[in-house]
């Protein structure tokens, strides 16, 4: 069993099971209140599973893509809570996770041919998130073919490869439920987990100041 | 308020700066203090940038935490409860202690302090090691690159009251400011104090913000700090028009009196306005050699007590956290709901979210 918290766009949490699928989860939209709502989701979660925290076995971490504020609570939530409860934090990139959950609502298993898929997210500043994937492999785990990457909405033609061939899916959510299973899935195939460095995609707002203003 | 713990295990967060801080304590013993600062990061930017402070803090909390509890010599689970700054502070680099500590707490199914950042730097006095204990009411000077406050603490669980604060610039960023100014490097406090060595504190007469008559009768406790640092660049800049070899010693010598002494001044007229003979220094700046050493002979002039915590519970520290939390639950405090917010403005009355 697994706790699930993604922020990289609202906040969601789930408690998920391999074999019994998803047992609880909560979900805001609400693009401010992460580090508000956090605690009483995660709690709510363990209260509709009716479980204690000791039961997990891991914590999954949404990676992002996202804007970094509301990204950063949700991955510092995932990370001490398995301190909390001694056990692994493994790291899951959110778009992945809309791609799973996209194909399961269609009713598509690896079994047949899903087809390509574009996801695109909000990154504010006028920019957006997306990532490019191609089905499911044989473990039911997306194929992500490019990216996560960064662009101008009227970039996407550009810079994202055979753009054409692409539907487009454009999400607001992202369901720690689907993060949840989709980490169930790589752990039972071995899957390589995201890396530890959060997906903000953007330098750090920040200006060297080198010279010094007048002022008289 | 039945049911108190006479000396809680508490971990302390601390994100509202560029320090993380994870601290430990048992009732009023300190047992770790850790930090994990990003200085060094913000020193090209002449100044604390809060998306790099916040990325930091959620690279440096996991093994600040386990860091911590290998000093305190306990586990998690051993934990009465979770402390946490919930303000005041920057923003983004609130969020990140704040979601930590809901996850941490609900995890090890204990209860969560959330608390005031600036009553926390008031709280770290109780965990000195030298038998003393803190006296109250006091009067307390809490001044760093983030906050210039001047507070009346009659208890520091239940009853603090702000008497001023800066109403523009933090004093350390005077001192970040007029460093960068002398072409001195960031941060600001230890390179105007070695600059100003062998400096004539009196050689220019800076102005002195907030202190005439007409000022007092609005702002008696309150500090301004941009004025000052605009008269120090008009008489830098007014030398250099005119060829003279700036005296960086007396400039540095001479701001840095200017600052000490309205500091001092205010918080030495709140001891004599309130009749509180005890004035408690907080927050980074108290590194500084000046503004301990006025603190000391203004005090030892006015019969005020003066107390300076240890320099590594001056500047921001989960310990201090963990201290206040521990002396809310020895007082039978309630913890605080899931539900509380980073809040940037947390006044200093709530001393518990
Ligand atoms: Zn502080």
């Amino acid at each position: 069993m697994l706790l699930a918290i993604d922020t990289s766009a609202g906040t969601s949490v789930a408690i998920v099971d391999r074999d019994r699928g998803m047992l609880a989860e909560h979900t805001s939209a609400d693009t401010r209140l992460h580090a508000e709502i956090i605690g009483t989701l995660i709690l709510r979660c363990l209260r509709d599973a009716d479980i204690s925290p000791s039961e997990l076995s891991g914590v999954v971490a949404g990676m992002g893509p996202g804007p970094f504020t509301g990204l950063r609570v949700g991955i510092a939530a995932a990370e001490t809570f398995a301190l909390g409860i001694t056990r692994p934090v493994v790291r899951v990139v959110s778009h992945d996770a809309i791609a799973l959950a996209h194909y399961a609502a269609i009713g598509i298993d690896s079994t047949l041919d899903p087809g390509p898929l574009l996801v695109v997210t909000d990154a504010r500043r006028r920019e957006v998130y997306w990532s490019s994937f191609h089905g499911l492999d044989p473990q039911g785990v997306p194929v992500r073919v490019d990216a996560p990457g960064l662009a101008r909405p009227d970039e996407l033609p550009s810079v994202v490869p055979g753009f054409d061939r692409y539907p487009r899916l454009d999400a607001a959510e992202v369901s720690a439920a689907a993060l949840g299973l989709l980490a169930e899935r790589m752990l039972a195939g071995a899957r390589p987990f995201a890396a530890s460095a959060p997906l903000y995609l953007r330098e750090a707002d920040a200006v060297a100041s080198t010279t010094v203003k007048r002022v008289s | 308020m039945s049911n108190s713990n006479p000396t809680p295990l508490v971990l302390g967060i601390e994100t509202s700066c560029d320090e993380t801080g994870i601290g430990i304590v048992r009732g009023s013993t300190l047992l770790a203090n850790v930090i994990s600062s990003s200085m060094a990061e913000h020193a090209r930017f002449g100044g604390v940038v809060p998306e790099i402070a916040a990325r930091a803090h959620l690279e440096a909390l996991g093994p600040a935490i386990t860091a911590a509890l290998a000093e305190a010599g306990v586990t998690l689970d051993q934990l009465d409860a979770v402390a946490v700054t919930s303000g005041p502070g920057l923003s983004g680099a609130l969020m990140v202690g704040v979601g930590a500590a809901k996850a941490l707490a609900i995890a090890l199914d204990k209860p969560i302090y959330a608390v005031n950042h600036l009553v926390g730097h008031v709280g770290a006095d109780v965990l000195r090691d030298d038998g003393t204990t803190i006296e109250l009411p006091t009067i307390a000077l809490l001044v760093s690159g983030g906050h210039t406050s001047l507070l009346l603490v009659r208890d520091l669980v239940s009853d603090v009251v702000l008497l001023g604060e800066t109403i523009d610039d933090a004093a350390g960023e005077a001192f970040d400011k007029v460093a960068r100014l002398l072409g001195l490097p960031y941060p600001g406090g230890p390179e105007i104090d070695r600059a100003a060595i062998g400096g004539d504190p009196t050689a220019i007469r800076f102005p002195r913000a907030l202190s005439q008559p007409k000022d007092l009768a609005k702002h008696r406790y309150n500090f301004s700090f941009s004025g000052l640092k605009t008269a120090v660049a008009r008489w830098v800049e007014t030398q250099r028009d005119n060829g003279v070899p700036v005296p960086v010693a007396d400039v540095a010598a001479s701001f840095r009196e200017a600052v000490a002494d309205v500091l001092l001044t205010k918080a030495l007229n709140a001891c004599r306005d309130f009749s509180v003979p005890r004035l408690l220094l907080g927050g980074g700046v108290v590194a500084n050699a000046r503004v301990r050493l006025l603190a000391a002979e203004r005090c030892a002039a006015a019969g005020v007590e003066l107390r300076v915590p240890p320099r590594s519970l001056c500047t921001d520290n989960g310990a201090m956290i963990a201290a206040l939390g521990a002396q809310l639950i020895m007082r039978g405090f309630a913890p605080s709901g899931l539900d509380f917010s980073a809040d940037s403005t947390l006044p200093v009355t709530t001393i518990r979210a």
